[in-house]
């Protein structure tokens, strides 16, 4: 194998790299320590003439795997993009230069620092192969979208727009869900003043006359199997099973029940309504005066209730905000003060939130319009003899109320139809084999508010629906990748993500249908869908040294890793992020990818040239997740932060691709200290693989054992959560541990 | 009359107070409150009178001495985010608490209000000396001596540079026409009136 491989390094002396370093004896240590047949330098390798000259090698035949000596992986990646070679970066300006002082004295260390990396690239490259395809994908051009409300409409429609087919299965017998339910909505157009039509009568009127989409009524999906540009979805009853490329769940939300408010008589008198209960009453009126349910008489006064069991911490109530509510409550109390201006409208709020320009907009337009608004918390509405009173404290004038009303609304909150929480299934289910032996475990005390039936049916190892995050929203990564839920070409649109309005359903709608679009596109030539778009490598998987032990099924964080009858993990290339948490988690190291695994990073690691322990020159491995913590790096030197010197810097592609061989052969290759640095992790996670930074501090946690049997202190290894922005921290991260080393000695296991 | 949390008193407020129509627009953040600077004196600071307004407070409201303790310093229109005229609203509603005879006896802004009132509706013109004489005998014969002493220095300092004209005491100047001015403000006070009785009944 390794002979048909053919090694080249380039070494860049621009940007003030050959004034710094000895560029000679870099050439020469690539080729005697690095073994690559071809070792030149360049002026400029980044202009053109710099990459013709790399690209004449490769024409040639010269080389098939490349080391580029210069800047740092993240920059210049057009010049230095070449088809059909394998390429390692090593990183001469960010990670050594800009980050090292131009002094005499520091000069030897650089120029130790550099070798080493020189070293590194070579031996990382010599372990690439050049990935391509697995041939396992399919294209399909149809996206199938759950749900037929707002969210599901406009996706669809989006769809088609692009030129791509949908179809909608809708559970009920008609299209438009709760937004169809709404007399107006709130307008989405300067100077947001009135509101405006809820537009669903039109949108469905384009959906039915386009003929890209195919609506199913009265339908379910009772199972869906597959991956990206092959799922297969079976629609109930009596469709039968169809292939579609992506999938967009937009199965919505349902109202909070409010009868479990009964300190807000909701249920004991018809006068207490929800927010959907007075959208009813406000049809019926249509423009004209708003009735009384009770009697029938004109409501003459209205108090509108904000946060009704929600933003609470109390039993049973919601602990978010909708988001929405504030706005509807405003929306509504416009209704009547459109139809009639004397009629009295308050809204006591603790916060009135109000998203975006439009909305603070709105709220003037409102009190313009002679809504008034309390701040004031409502401890009760009671219902006695055919009138209704609001008790409230009015936290302005400090005072209790006592408030008669003919009319009140609660702004209740929105609870997604996420399905079934596969994570408590999956807890569920460990616990079971776990502690057969035991009696009858405690009572499980989560009480899902909406009972939960699946909504996709996936034939997944890991649970038939989307993973959930908090409060039964269905997780993505909340900044970076909104749609992308933890089920790859699966996407998450409107409440049933987090809770919302129309307008930001309408975006949301929009987004998840181009993510779809770019998933059925990459899967149909066999790439990775995102975040690393494009990516042809994929997990292969060495079935011989397998021990069925199904950590990579259990801690991939996408379930894309099925079983087969024999207890074998079964990889869907379609599925796969490429995070690499699965190499990671495999004890036996049967899982790596052509051009990233456990040798390659593991080969990297041993090549630096270790001084012996009386050299007083201690070496620090830093394993640098590449979304964050290393661009951090960059920027560290970008800003001409200093670092020591005897750290090596090794980019991972997720912190949960982290193998603990690595962090053993490290140390036993005699590494003083080891840092991880990953994204943030826990429910507010950065993670770009959501899971895998969590994994990793998980793993590693477990390490101290292993460092307490060698006899070595626990600080040699340490892992943090670090940001992008953390260009000033990442520099004191590292120079903390050399002082660490400096304190508690070398490691006794150098050679 | 007016009734909690109803709309009486606000509309009636917008419909007799100057600048009334604004009270409805504020957001009770509290910046008003904040930046007065005798704030921490006030019986109740703008924005709590604003929400007062709001609640149906009419007799607290109107009877209240706080809006006669504005000196009309503009901090809080300068810093209102809704922009309120807030200095003007707490003027309105003084003038309209004096109107219904609410204003509180004994304040002393409203009692130096109503002599500068008094002394230049009748001719047109302000006359210096007069309002002077009557502000500082305002509370009584004795205490007029005392501040008329302390104020002498300052007094015949005005009089050598001409600042002061002794002769206006003799009655002074007025403007034009004012039998003219006096029709005007005789008309505006019934146009008031009749707003203001619409909401007595
Ligand atoms: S939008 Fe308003 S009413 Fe709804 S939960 Fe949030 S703060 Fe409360
Ligand atoms: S853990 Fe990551 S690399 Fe492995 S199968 Fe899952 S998504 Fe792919
Ligand atoms: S103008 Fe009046 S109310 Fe406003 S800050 Fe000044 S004194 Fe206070
Ligand atoms: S600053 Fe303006 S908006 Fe804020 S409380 Fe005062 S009057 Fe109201």
């Amino acid at each position: 194998m390794a002979d048909k491989k053919k090694l080249g390094a380039y070494i860049c002396k621009g940007c003030g790299i050959s004034e710094r370093l000895d560029i000679d004896e870099l050439a020469k240590i690539a080729k005697s320590d690095g073994k690559v047949a071809i070792a030149k330098q360049h002026d400029f390798l980044c202009n053109s003439d710099g990459v013709k000259m790399i690209q004449a090698d490769i024409d040639a035949g010269e080389v098939s795997h490349i080391v580029i000596a210069a800047c740092s992986r993240r920059a210049k990646t057009d010049a230095f993009r070449f088809d059909n070679v394998a390429i390692a970066r090593t990183n001469l300006r960010e990670g050594v230069i800009w980050v090292r002082p131009d002094t005499e004295d520091a000069k030897e260390t650089t120029q130790e620092m550099a070798e080493d990396y020189i070293r590194m690239g070579c031996a990382e490259v010599k372990f690439m192969t050049l990935p391509s395809a697995s041939g396992e994908q399919g294209r399909v051009d149809h996206v199938l979208v759950v749900g037929g409300g707002f969210t599901g409409l406009t996706a669809a429609l989006e769809i088609a727009k692009a030129g791509y087919l949908a179809t909608i299965v809708e559970k009920t017998g008609a299209l438009g869900g709760t937004a169809a339910q709404l007399y107006k909505r709130t307008p989405v157009r300067s100077p947001f003043a009135d509101p405006q039509d809820n537009g669903i009568a039109d949108l469905i009127q384009q959906i039915e006359s386009n003929d890209k989409i195919t609506v199913h009524l009265n339908a379910t999906v009772s199972k869906t199997e597959g991956a990206p540009g092959r799922f297969n979805a079976d629609i109930s009853p009596d469709i039968g099973t169809k292939t579609f490329g992506s999938i967009i769940q937009a199965s919505g939300f349902t109202p909070y029940d409010a009868t479990q408010l009964p300190e807000f008589s909701y249920g004991k008198t018809p006068d207490v309504v929800d927010q959907l209960g007075l959208e009813a009453l406000a049809k019926e009126a249509n423009g004209g005066a708003i009735k009384r349910p009770s009697d029938g008489k004109e409501v003459k006064n209205v108090v509108f209730v904000q946060c009704a069991g929600q933003r609470s911490e109390k039993e049973g109530h919601l602990s978010y905000c909708s988001g929405h509510c504030c706005m509807t409550s405003v929306k509504q109390a416009m209704y009547f003060k459109d139809a009639n201006p004397t009629v009295d409208a308050m809204v006591i709020y603790t916060e009135l939130r109000m998203p975006g320009a439009a909305g603070e907009d709105f709220y003037r337009n409102g009190q313009d319009k002679g809504v008034t608004f309390t701040k004031g918390i409502v401890s009760e509405v009671v219902s006695e003899a055919g009138k209704v009173s609001v008790k409230f404290k009015d936290l302005i004038l400090n005072e209790e109320v006592d408030l008669e009303s003919d009319l009140v609304v609660l702004a209740t909150g929105m609870v997604a139809n996420s399905g079934i929480d596969s994570e408590i299934l999956l807890t569920e289910e460990d616990e079971k084999t776990e502690e057969k032996a035991e009696e009858k475990t405690e009572e499980k005390t989560i009480i899902p508010i909406v009972p939960a039936e699946s909504i996709l049916n996936l034939e997944y190892r890991q649970g038939p629906d989307l993973p959930q995050l908090v409060n039964g929203f269905t997780d993505s990564h909340f900044i970076c990748f909104p749609y992308e839920t933890r089920r790859t070409g699966i996407y998450a649109a409107g409440p049933v993500r987090r809770p919302m309005d129309m307008a930001q359903a309408t975006e949301d709608a929009t987004g998840a249908a181009l993510k779809a679009i770019q998933a059925l596109e990459n899967a149909g030539i066999g790439r990775a869908a995102h975040p690393r778009s494009g990516d042809l490598s994929f997990p292969i998987f060495r079935k011989e040294g397998c021990t069925q032990c199904k950590r990579c099924t259990v801690e991939c964080p996408f379930g894309a890793i099925n079983e087969d009858e024999k207890g074998y993990p079964q990889f869907n290339e379609a599925r796969c992020r490429r995070c690499g948490t699965c190499m990671g988690a495999c004890p036996v190291r049967v899982i790596s990818f052509e051009n990233y695994s456990v040798e390659t990073v593991g080969q990297a690691i041993k090549s630096v040239d270790m001084p012996d322990e009386f050299d007083e020159k201690p070496r620090l491995l830093v394993l640098a997740c590449e979304n964050d913590a290393y661009p951090a790096l960059d920027m560290a030197g970008m800003t001409r932060r200093e670092y020591s010197a005897f750290v090596r810097i090794i980019p991972v592609r997720c912190l949960g691709s982290v193998n603990t061989i690595w962090i053993s052969d490290a140390l036993n290759s005699g590494y003083d200290g080891i840092i991880l640095m990953g994204c943030q992790k826990g429910d507010d996670y950065q993670c770009h693989f959501v899971k895998g930074s969590e994994m990793a501090h998980y793993r590693m946690s477990k390490i101290g054992d292993t460092l307490q049997q060698l006899q070595l202190e626990t600080e040699r290894v340490q892992t943090y959560e670090i940001a992008i922005t953390d260009m000033e921290r990442v520099p004191k991260i590292i120079n903390d541990m050399a002082a660490t080393i400096e304190k508690i000695g070398m490691n006794p296991f150098k050679f | 009359m007016s009734e909690q949390y109803r709309n009486n008193f606000l509309r009636e407020v917008e419909a007799n107070v100057e600048e009334g129509e604004w009270v409805k627009r504020c957001m009770q953040c509290g910046v008003c409150s904040g930046s007065c600077p005798l704030g921490p004196h006030w019986e109740h600071p703008p924005q709590e009178l604003f929400m007062m307004i709001r609640a149906g407070k009419r007799d607290e409201v109107l009877k209240s001495s706080s809006m006669w303790m504005c000196t009309s310093c503009y901090n809080c229109i300068a810093r209102c985010p809704r922009e309120l005229p807030i200095t003007h609203i707490m003027h309105g509603l003084a003038h309209y608490a004096e109107r219904l005879g609410l204003a509180p006896k004994n304040q002393q802004t409203n009692k130096f209000a109503q002599r500068f009132w008094n002394n230049l509706s009748k001719t047109g013109r302000v006359n210096e000396l007069k309002l002077t004489l009557s502000f500082y005998f305002m509370n009584g014969f004795m205490a007029g001596v005392k501040m008329s002493l302390n104020m002498q220095k300052v007094g015949l300092g005005m009089l050598l540079s001409k600042r002061l004209n002794p002769f206006e005491i003799l009655g002074g100047h007025g403007c034009k026409d004012s039998k003219g001015l006096q029709a005007i403000l005789k008309k505006a006070r019934e146009i008031e009136d009749a707003k203001i009785a619409k909401f007595q009944g």
